[in-house]
């Protein structure tokens, strides 16, 4: 028997809104199987379950609220026995809250408190709600406990105003991260004429569907230079950074009504470009639609932002821990530009890096500036 | 018979007096200035000053002097002013008056009458006004009795005087000047809490001078339509848990008023051992009504505010029940 847990969907989730359950008790499930659907501040998020089991019991209601770390469901391993059903069946993981005299009488009149409202000090239940449930309920039949009980000793799911809690998150991270990261920022400006005139010659031949964008190949870029600095790639915890093999980026989308999100775009360094520009309009799509999974809210090990669509020549970026880098795209622009004694006009960026002086140093942040500069010279060997 | 809480003391007193000689009362100024707050007054003219006896300021040497009368076989009462004066005694209640038998194998026993005034209200600021009786009701081998009625202040003081050990009787220094009926039977025990006013909904268990407020503020809250109990412990120790329980096992609900601090109160002790014995009677947490956390005010608006009042009262009341 095993619980599983209200993950953490980000350093700047602490509660989330349960708004459907996927499975039910009895429910075989697989790693990686979505099982339940949590609102956050941030998006209705489908929360994957991360061993596989069968599902005992769901211990939460759809339209709780519930704190990050409560039960959501108990699970058995696959083939073990199902052990007896508790008595009284359980409904909630969070008992409501009632007096010492209702809970007795409670158990006397046989009345499921989690059916009833209070109207005690702070929504209390108390003997009278009880005794009244009890009158209201048929005589002599005791009240099955409901498949879904009304939630209304829970505080309603209540349609939160998504953009004052997107900025609350935010405003919980950022403030975070400039509180305890000791941030150091390097730019340097990367020439891009041959990363252009290739994109433009692989696309001439395609079909605007199939088109690579020049995020697709900045992405891939900053995976491979990563494979030489591990220090910038993974979650700084508890006092200790932990390196992840993998690059998953998390790519900063901007939502139209505000606000943003940073999902993750997993093995990006593995992937050919056609999967990963396929994987971004997805991620884009259901990023805007607020629809994304859990494990793309938590797995991304450095951010990646692009704000030369705005028009911007330079990022310096705020790391979203735990990660502990971000690097930052600027605009494409024709630049005046000095090689081997001559003059001339190229399209560059300026690519900054924003990185965690308790892992990293500056030394090493430059050199992989320079490596990824290296990538982007040359796009056909990404 | 209608007289006032100070007479009905005095006539406890002189009628100990008439009926046992072994029976005399001391302290400063109980002889011919007839008591800080004239509760004797007129005694020494009817018993003469052998048996009212005017002492020295120093609580520590006639309270002591009244610990070796007891154990000398007499049945002495000991008027100390204010409790906050009779911390000066503390070492001979706490640690002789108290003590004794347990020290002595049982071969002495202190059968000493304490009265002292209590209490705030009158304008006396805070050398004079606080609410010490929790000191006395900590210690074992002391009983704590605190009349608040014109019955009680009449009859406590005979079953008092025949208790074997020492008794520290509590007289609220707002209620000197009650006036009541006092019953034709006014022979009480000096054991059990009393229910002054019955009621279905929530228990206001009290004592002493917040007695009167208590009673105003269930007038208060029933004419809102809330059935309030109203209980006057008059024992404080030992606490008579049979009538707390009862009550709460009726109501579901406690507020307990107390003069003293909330801090390690009287209150406190009440809510816990309702908490432990009651745990599963109670509807609502149990709700304290005390004197705030300061030194008495002397101004009067601010005395007012410092103290339970009856509308602090309702209050709480209103807020346990959500209404």
């Amino acid at each position: 028997m095993f619980e599983f847990k209200l993950p953490s969907l980000g350093a700047d989730m602490d509660e989330g809104t349960l708004l459907d359950w996927k499975v039910k008790p009895g429910d075989t499930v697989r790693k990686g199987q979505i099982v339940a659907i949590v609102d956050t501040s941030k998006a209705a998020v489908d929360v994957e379950i991360w061993f596989d089991g069968v599902v005992e019991e769901l211990k939460v209601s759809t339209g709780e609220r519930i704190p990050v770390g409560t039960v959501l469901a108990t699970l058995r391993e696959l083939g073990a026995e199902s052990p007896p059903l508790p008595v009284p069946p359980r409904t909630s993981a969070s008992p409501p809250r009632i007096s010492p005299a209702a809970r007795k009488r409670a158990l006397e009149l046989e009345v499921d408190p989690l059916g009833v409202t209070g109207t005690g000090p702070g929504g209390a239940i108390t003997l009278a709600d009880i005794e009244q449930a009890a009158a209201q309920a048929p005589a002599a039949e005791m009240p099955p406990p409901p498949p879904s009980p009304p939630a209304a000793h829970a505080p309603a799911p209540v349609k939160t105003d998504r953009q004052v809690e997107m900025r609350k998150a935010i405003a919980a991270a950022m403030s975070l991260s400039k509180r305890e990261i000791p941030h150091y920022y390097l730019a340097e400006t990367i020439p891009m004429a041959r990363a252009q005139a290739w994109l433009t010659a692989t696309n001439a031949g395609r079909p605007i569907t199939e088109r690579l964008l020049m995020a697709v190949l900045q992405l891939k870029a900053v995976a491979m230079a990563l494979r030489q600095f591990p220090e910038l790639n993974g979650h700084y915890r508890d006092g200790s950074f932990q390196p992840t093999p993998a690059a998953h980026l998390g790519v900063a989308i901007s939502l139209r009504q505000g606000g943003l999100v940073a999902p993750a775009l997993h093995d990006v360094g593995d992937k050919p470009l056609e999967t990963l520009m396929g994987e971004l309009a997805d991620l884009v799509k259901r990023t805007r639609a607020g629809s994304l999974k859990s494990s793309e809210l938590t797995d991304a090990t450095i951010t990646v932002t692009n704000l030369g669509e705005q028009g911007v020549e330079v990022v310096h970026g705020v790391i979203y821990p735990p990660q502990v880098a971000l690097v930052g795209f600027g605009r494409i622009s024709e630049r005046a530009w000095v090689e081997n004694g001559a003059l001339s006009l190229i399209p560059a960026v300026i690519v900054s890096l924003a990185a965690d002086h308790r892992v990293s140093d500056g030394h090493r942040g430059a050199l992989f500036l320079t490596e990824l500069r290296g990538w982007l010279q040359q796009p056909e060997n990404l | 018979m209608k007289m006032s809480y100070r007479e009905a003391l005095r006539e406890a007193l002189r009628e100990a007096l008439r009926n046992d000689p072994r029976v005399f009362l001391m302290g400063e100024d109980v002889g011919k200035y007839g008591g800080a707050y004239a509760v004797s007054k007129g005694l020494m003219e009817e018993f003469g000053p052998e048996r009212i006896r005017d002492t020295p300021l120093s609580e520590l040497g006639f309270t002591g002097a009244g610990v070796g009368a007891a154990c000398g076989g007499m049945r002495p009462i000991v008027e100390i002013m204010t409790v906050n004066f009779s911390l000066l005694a503390l070492d001979q209640i706490v640690n002789t008056a108290a003590l004794l038998r347990h020290m002595s194998g049982g071969q002495f026993s202190v059968p000493l009458v304490i009265r002292m005034a209590t209490g705030a209200g009158r304008q006396l600021a805070a050398q004079h006004s606080h609410s010490l009786e929790n000191w006395y009701a900590h210690v074992p081998g002391i009983r704590v009795l605190t009349p608040a009625t014109i019955g009680d202040a009449r009859g406590m003081l005979a079953p008092a005087l025949a208790d074997p050990d020492p008794v520290v009787i509590f007289e609220h220094a707002q209620l000197y000047n009650l006036e009541d009926e006092c019953p034709t039977d006014w022979r009480c025990d000096i054991a059990r809490a009393a229910i002054r006013r019955p009621g279905s909904q929530v228990s206001l268990i009290t004592y002493g001078g917040s007695l009167p407020k208590t009673l105003l503020a269930a007038d208060e809250l029933a004419r809102e339509g809330i059935d309030a109990e109203v209980i006057d412990l008059r024992v404080l120790r030992p606490l008579d848990m049979a009538t707390l329980a009862a009550t709460v096992q009726k109501t579901h609900r406690a507020v307990i008023v107390d003069e003293g601090w909330k801090t390690g109160s009287l209150a406190g002790e009440i809510v816990a051992r309702l908490t432990e014995e009651c745990f599963y009677d109670l509807d609502t947490p149990p709700r304290r009504v005390c004197s705030e956390e300061v030194p008495m005010p002397y101004a009067k608006h601010l005395e007012d505010a410092a103290l339970p009042q009856p509308a602090k009262i309702v209050a709480a009341v209103r807020e346990l029940l959500n209404v």
